[in-house]
């Protein structure tokens, strides 16, 4: 068994713009089951000439049994979107789409409660599965390789730099999971953290966290209690200027916590590996690995 | 989006928040008019996205309208320096002039979102009138957090609970409730990511038979940017002359680029954590980064060109370091916009370049064809390195303005 996506899935696209026309292809060429593509008005066409479009994602999942959907559309239609999936009964939803309002993705997340389908995103990568060939979002296939370190980053770039640090230390990944910027999103760390340490397909864990919220301290209360593989963590943000990013309101909701001296200091407590720089978290992750 | 004082007042007012009267004056004998209207003590207030405009001379209490307009001439037309705004100061266009209120009490409020519960939550204290900010270091338990809801809103009775706990007089719980909640509303309703009211102040009645009130003093309104689609009305808000002219060209393009004091990097990434983290290495490395500019995750040639332009017309720029990861964003799109923009503007600067991802070869091989300053590497760590290898090679901090500066 495998993290969020495996051999079964089978992929709907949702939103095939250039951007997502352009993911839509990537995937497919490094050899993901794209079973469905939904873009109204072209119902009858087909993608590349093999995969059938559909104006509906209750059609498309109806014909073709599509269980993961990822998202490219605008902004303005993205949560409507996210719903119109919930709604179809898409286990697994990956909302790449950044910019969506966040009173929109209040009530989505309101909307989910006691709904069986999981949301990842908005406003993140996605996620990649090597050994399976499974690419759901925009990590790019040709920097991962298969290996065991699972990855789960709140930032998208900077989960491509931690999976290309691996490489270069000859690792590969389990599953990399980018589960978004925003503030408001789906699934959390310690959902992934859950599921990471469950999988036997991973034996360690990449985290990456940042300024800003708790997460990162609920994560590292989490792996206190639960999470017995070897974790090594960058936090990113130490000389952000305070301000530029958040506002002061925003920023006292949590307080001290939002600091990247805090969430360190608490992961650290929960026994994770937190490198200084977040250009050592291969080199790090290789010294674990080789003991 | 920041809005000025006066916006957001009407933004309350709108939303049957109670202010005290007043209006926005662009000259003296309109600020003049304006106080003419007022019996007693006036407040004029110098319009700026910054706060701390008290301590720097920003806001005045005067007595005359004549005083109004002096008071006026004092801020309209000069640049008003606070702990908040540029070294430089930003230029004042507008004032407020409003009544002034005998005040009995101060206090605050405001609706904000937490990230974390995923709601707007509404802060209040009975400290009201000091930044929020010191409060919540020195006194955390002053604080009151309420969450809303998204099906219920802002439920009344909470609010009511909210206006016994700040210790209003009895007459004022109710309105003081209704106050919270429409504040609530408006948060919702504009989609807002800050709607402050500090302070929230109680008056003191003037003479016999007048009744204590509840009135938002100043107001504070951030909108957000990503929900200004559906609000035409309030996008005409916006107010160019607050921003820095990089900035500005920056949101033109639809980049986002954030000016920083002190450094001499120029930094080009795409995403904020890649940018946080190209920061990080940046001080490593010992040095600061001058400003950041992120292309973010879509950008195209003719975008990375323009951000390329914007990067190197901050004359504080001696070396830039591009950290592109290639995901939507191609890497020889971005080569080539980097190439062109380099070109045409300061071609000799140093370049430091990671690339990896989607076409990043491609990306790499014409960065390396172009004849410009280029030392390439291949992950964060390399180009820390190359950072210090290039700095090492530099004269000090600012040694080039000297030399043309006839000291």
């Amino acid at each position: 068994m495998a993290v969020l996506v495996g051999k079964n899935t089978r992929l709907l696209v949702q939103g095939l713009g250039r951007d997502g026309a352009f993911q839509a292809s990537r995937a497919r060429a490094y050899g993901t089951n794209m079973a469905a593509a939904v873009h109204p008005g072209r119902e009858g066409q087909k993608f590349e000439d093999a995969v059938p479009y559909f104006s509906s994602v209750a059609r498309a999942v109806k014909e073709t049994g599509a269980n993961t959907g990822v998202i490219y559309v605008p902004a303005p239609a993205a949560a409507d979107a996210i719903i119109e999936q919930v709604d179809a009964g898409i286990e697994l939803i990956v909302c790449i789409t950044e910019g969506v309002p966040v009173l929109d993705m209040m009530k989505v997340l309101a909307y989910m409660k006691g709904r069986k389908s999981r949301l990842i995103g908005p406003n993140c990568p996605g996620l990649l599965q090597p050994a399976t060939k499974v690419k759901v979002g925009i990590i790019p296939a040709s920097i991962v390789r298969p290996g065991t370190v699972g990855i789960v980053s709140r930032s998208g770039t900077l989960t491509y730099e931690a999976i290309a640090q691996l490489s270069t230390h000859g690792l590969g990944e389990s599953t990399c999971v980018g589960i978004g910027g925003d503030p408001l999103h789906g699934t959390t760390f310690t959902d992934v953290l859950g599921l990471f340490q469950a999988d036997p397909e991973t034996e360690a864990i990449v985290m990456i966290g940042e300024i800003g919220g708790d997460r990162e301290q609920r994560a590292a209360e989490f792996i206190k209690k639960n999470v017995k593989k070897p974790v090594v963590a960058a936090i990113v943000g130490h000389t952000a200027p305070t301000g530029k990013r958040m506002g002061h309101a925003g920023a006292i909701i949590t307080g001290k916590a939002a600091l990247a001296s805090e969430k360190i200091k608490a992961l650290k407590e929960a026994g994770v590996h937190v490198v200084d720089s977040p250009a050592y978290i291969g080199q790090k992750m290789k010294e674990i690995m080789g003991r | 989006m920041k809005i000025h004082e006066y916006q957001a007042r009407n933004l309350l007012e709108q939303a049957g928040i109670p202010t005290l009267p007043g209006d926005v004056a662009t000259t003296p004998s309109e600020a003049r008019k304006i106080a003419e209207r007022f019996t007693g003590q006036v407040v004029v207030k110098a319009q700026i996205h910054a706060g701390g405009r008290g301590k720097a001379g920003g806001v005045k209490v005067v007595s005359t309208p004549d005083e109004a307009g002096v008071a006026a001439a004092s801020m309209l037309g000069r640049r008003l320096v606070t702990h908040q705004t540029p070294s430089g100061g930003v230029l004042v266009r507008k004032v407020l002039v409003a009544a002034a209120a005998d005040i009995a009490d101060e206090l605050y409020v405001a609706v904000v979102m937490d990230g974390d519960l995923g709601v707007p939550v509404v802060m209040a204290s009975t400290e009201g009138g000091v930044e929020i900010e010191h409060v919540a270091e020195t006194t955390p338990e002053k604080i009151m957090r309420v969450p809303g809801d998204p099906l219920i809103g802002f439920s009344p009775y909470r609010a009511r609970d909210m206006a016994y706990a700040l210790g209003v007089p009895a007459e004022l719980v109710r309105p003081t409730a209704d106050l919270i909640v429409k504040l609530y509303r408006l948060f919702v309703d504009k989609d807002c990511s800050l709607v402050e009211v500090n302070p929230l102040v109680v008056t003191r009645p003037s003479k016999p038979g007048e009744v204590a009130r509840i009135i938002a003093l100043d107001a504070k309104v951030t909108l957000e940017d990503d929900a200004l689609f559906r609000h035409p009305e309030l996008q005409a808000l916006h107010d160019p002359d607050q921003e820095e002219p990089l900035e500005l060209r920056a949101a033109a393009a639809e980049l986002s680029y954030v000016k920083l004091e002190g450094g001499r990097v120029g930094c080009m990434v795409n995403g904020a954590g890649l940018a946080m983290a190209t920061m990080d290495i940046t001080k490593w490395a010992g040095a600061d980064p001058a400003n950041f500019l992120d292309v973010g995750g879509s950008a195209d040639e003719k975008r990375v060109e323009e951000a390329y332009r914007i990067l190197v017309d901050d004359k504080d720029v001696e070396v830039i370091l591009i950290n592109l990861f290639g995901g939507i964003l191609r890497c020889d799109a971005a080569a080539r916009g980097i190439v062109a923009g380099a070109k045409a503007t300061r071609h000799d600067l140093p370049i430091i370049v990671a690339m990896r991802g989607t076409n990043a070869d491609e990306g790499l091989k014409i960065l390396g064809d172009s004849g410009l300053k280029v030392s390439t590497a291949a992950d964060l760590a390399g180009a820390a390195e190359g950072l210090k290898t290039i700095l090492a090679s530099m004269p000090a901090k600012g040694a080039h303005h000297a030399q043309g500066g006839g000291r």
